[in-house]
């Protein structure tokens, strides 16, 4: 799939500059290049490959492993349901399934035209608030289906951060 | 480099602006700003607070700090006028926190109705003492000392609440054996939750012959529940960075490593700025105060994997590596990083290191159980009524942790069972809560320490769902590495799975058992090896709910949806409509003021949600 990496193309060599060529550099690197471009294209996992002297297998098989790292552009807009035990005890599951209902994606799918991506994240830390959900950075305690769903409607996509903090 | 007096001076100067600072004659105010607060909104009471002071003209301090451990009080403030203990005010909204600034301040009426405690000498008319508060008068706070109450961007700040003083004593005062056996003497036990002893541990790094030797901090808390190593990450990253630089100087190393999880970003960004703070303040470098001693620290993010949670996972993954777990021994402290001795401790651990430092070991040690010794600091969530971060001596009953610092169960409802420890821990029945919370204890009982999540559930949770959502998470976590986690969890969950949906077969307890043997003694690491205890301790105690889904069909706790309708019981339901929008499935409909409200059967997704709302107990479940 031909990404479409945008004016991102021209920051990988700056990026990777700033790195040691050291096997241990790996995962802040990836980290950096996925924050830059928003996901790991092809082009990003070669560019680290050759950065490191390592192959691009090596490179993709350490960046499957981790969930952090995405392979397939996200949603504009990015979803995460915490399914921590005090969110699950809260009512996370219904959420997941609610939100699963009403944008018609599996968690760690984008909906077909690109506005949302649905995941789950295994526990943000915010027990005491939970159910917690994540939009973008704004991180919304004690939630419900319906105020999340309603928070999706109202929220306009590809806005942003929306960061109420 | 500033050597040791140059430490005196700096420890003098932030005693002094620390003084100055509680002794000040304008108003202080104190607001809590770590996730937990900021996620109920710290920062728009923290704009209202700033934007009522300008309007007011009111000259004062303004400072965030860290969580104090109220966390279902969240957002906090805390105001403290000149001469008066402060006062802690909680649920704060950017209206109510205008008001009290104006009331207080300006009029004196420090509004008791609003307040939470009062902490420090003197006493208000109407309000709590910190001392009488049930949430905090059991709690003895060594890990937690400085949460809530520093700035935890300002290394002054923690050096004024006498912050690396442990590290200029182990530097300028003793030799790495004395500081070991320091550590040795009080008795302090690895707060990740396996408990080895943290002294002999920093022993055998430092009698391994290899060098260099590395020192790592394990801020990868995966266990969902726990978030206390995020609170200290986040309100006092200065005593991670002391306690690991003094693990350092102990076992020989000069170079460390943070392993935070990139799910906390505000506890990564705090402790980045703390190592750097403490470079540029010569408290990391090289000579630091002066001894000849160099030492520095990387911070590396986690990239999503629960797994690397464990130690051998979590080295291969600062190698740049899948973090895989491998086989021990080789541990750790003979063979870590690279093939080269490494010391890996917990957040909690580090923070306690730098205390007994700067406090003596005695002080430490005569705190807890004669074989756990200190504190522990626990998660309190789930259906409990001050959620939040508590440290208690070790060997606290549990029911002291419920009933008197937790201030019992939500909703007044029976409490069913306690789950702690993570997914490697358990879940202990109500009959149980005498249990003290010391390793031993636990570990009787079947329940581990665990990382410290504890998450209270009442009769609305059904057990066996409980064990179904534990096994869930192990086998969405597991690395596949070994097949008794990857295939033997995932068998488990099949299992767990077809009895919450009523499918499940007479043979299925003895299977669950068989299954939970074998992955126990063959799994590679602690994640497999401990996988199975969820299931294994909800079976001990909880065994007639998996009775009466297996024989009867029924989840008597009425969550398993399979197993359960809805309907509404006309002669209670007033047809207030308050369950018609929240549902999700468009099920419920509205008839006419003074009806009852209809549900069909057929749209409901048997959530739940209507029975949360009704406060009249209309809506029933069968």
């Amino acid at each position: 799939m031909a990404a479409d990496l945008g004016s991102s193309s021209i920051e990988i060599p700056r990026l990777l500059a700033g790195f040691r060529r050291d096997r241990s550099a790996l995962i802040p690197l990836l980290q950096a290049l996925q924050q830059a471009i928003g996901y790991l294209p092809a082009e990003a996992i070669t560019a680290a490959a050759e950065h490191l002297g390592l192959s691009e297998t090596t490179v993709f098989s350490v960046a499957s492993f981790y969930t952090q790292f995405k392979f397939q552009p996200p949603g504009r807009d990015k979803i995460k349901v915490c399914r921590g035990t005090a969110c699950h005890v809260g009512g996370g599951e219904r959420i997941i399934a609610e939100l699963q209902r009403d944008l018609g994606i599996k968690p760690g799918e984008t909906t077909p035209g690109g506005e949302y991506s649905l995941d789950t994240v295994a526990c943000v830390g915010a027990c005491a608030l939970a159910p917690v959900v994540i939009i973008n950075d704004e991180i919304f305690g004690r939630a419900s289906p319906r105020q999340i769903i309603d928070e999706l409607a109202n929220h306009k996509p590809g806005a942003g951060c929306s960061c109420r903090d | 480099m500033p050597g040791l007096n140059a430490f005196t001076t700096l420890q003098a100067e932030a005693k002094r602006s620390w003084q100055e600072l509680i002794e000040s004659r304008t108003p202080h105010i104190l607001i809590g700003t770590a996730t937990c607060g900021k996620v109920s909104g710290a920062m728009s009471v923290y704009e209202a607070i700033i934007a009522t002071l300008e309007r007011l003209g009111i000259k004062a301090t303004v400072t965030q700090v860290g969580c104090f451990g109220m966390c279902y009080a969240e957002p906090t403030v805390d105001i403290a006028l000149p001469g008066q203990p402060r006062i802690s005010y909680g649920f704060m909204t950017p209206e109510k926190a205008s008001r009290i600034i104006e009331d207080y301040i300006i009029h004196h009426n420090p509004r008791p109705d609003l307040a939470l405690c009062t902490i420090g000498d003197g006493r208000i008319e109407g309000i709590t003492p910190f001392d009488d508060m049930p949430m905090l008068k059991g709690q003895h706070r060594i890990a937690i000392r400085n949460c809530g109450h520093i700035n935890p961007l300002r290394i002054n700040h923690y050096i004024a609440r006498n912050g690396y003083a442990g590290l200029s004593r182990a530097l300028s005062t003793m030799t790495p054996q004395s500081v070991i056996d320091e550590i040795l003497k009080s008795g302090l036990r690895g707060r990740g939750g396996a408990g080895f002893a943290t002294g002999q541990k920093w022993q055998y790094c430092r009698d391994a012959a290899a060098t260099p030797k590395y020192v790592v901090c394990n801020a990868d808390e995966g266990d969902p529940g726990a978030f206390m190593d995020r609170s200290i990450l986040e309100g006092d990253p200065h005593s991670v960075v002391e306690g690991l630089t003094i693990a350092a100087y102990a076992i020989g190393a000069a170079e460390g490593f943070i392993y935070v999880r990139a799910e906390y970003p505000l506890a990564v960004t705090t402790i980045k700025h703390a190592v750097a703070q403490a470079r540029e303040h010569g408290l990391l470098g090289r000579n630091i105060m002066g001894s000849g001693f160099d030492f520095d620290i990387h911070i590396k993010e986690g990239a999503g994997a629960f797994v690397c949670g464990e130690e051998t996972a979590l080295m291969a993954s600062i190698e740049g590596k899948r973090g895989l777990p491998r086989t021990r021994p080789p541990f750790p402290a003979s063979s870590g990083l690279w093939g080269k001795p490494t010391c890996i401790n917990n957040v909690k651990t580090l923070a306690m290191a730098a205390y007994i430092l700067a406090e003596g070991a005695d002080k430490f040690a005569a705190i807890g159980t004669e074989r756990s010794k200190g504190t522990c600091v626990f998660a309190l969530a789930g259906n409990i009524n001050h959620m939040g971060l508590v440290e208690v001596p070790m060997g606290t009953p549990l029911s002291e942790v419920i009933y008197g610092i937790g201030g019992g169960i939500a909703g007044s409802k029976p409490l069913k069972a306690v789950q702690i420890g993570g997914p490697s821990g358990g879940c202990l029945p109500a009959n149980l809560i005498s249990t003290g919370l010391d390793y031993e204890s636990l570990a009787k009982s079947g329940a581990i320490m665990g990382s410290g999540g504890l998450i209270v559930m009442d009769e609305g949770n059904c057990m066996v769902d409980v064990a179904r959502y534990f096994l869930s998470f192990v086998q969405a976590e597991s690395c596949g590495k070994c097949t008794p986690c990857r295939l033997g969890t995932r068998q488990m969950l099949d299992i767990l799975e077809r009895i919450t949906r009523g499918e499940g077969h007479p043979a299925d307890i003895d299977r669950l058992q068989e299954l939970a043997k074998q992955i126990k003694i063959s799994s590679l690491c602690a994640l497999g090896g401990t996988s199975p205890n969820p299931v294994l301790t909800t079976l001990k105690y909880f065994l007639s709910e998996y009775e009466a889904h297996i024989f009867e069909r029924r989840c008597p706790a009425g969550v398993c949806k399979a197993l359960i309708t809805y309907s509404i019981v006309s002669d209670k339901c007033p047809g207030c409509r308050k369950c018609v929008k929240p549902c999700p499935a468009g099920a419920i409909s509205f008839v006419a003021k003074g009806q009852p409200v209809l549900l069909d059967e057929k749209l409901c997704n048997r959530c739940g949600v209507c029975r949360d709302v009704c406060k009249l107990g209309a809506v029933a479940v069968s």
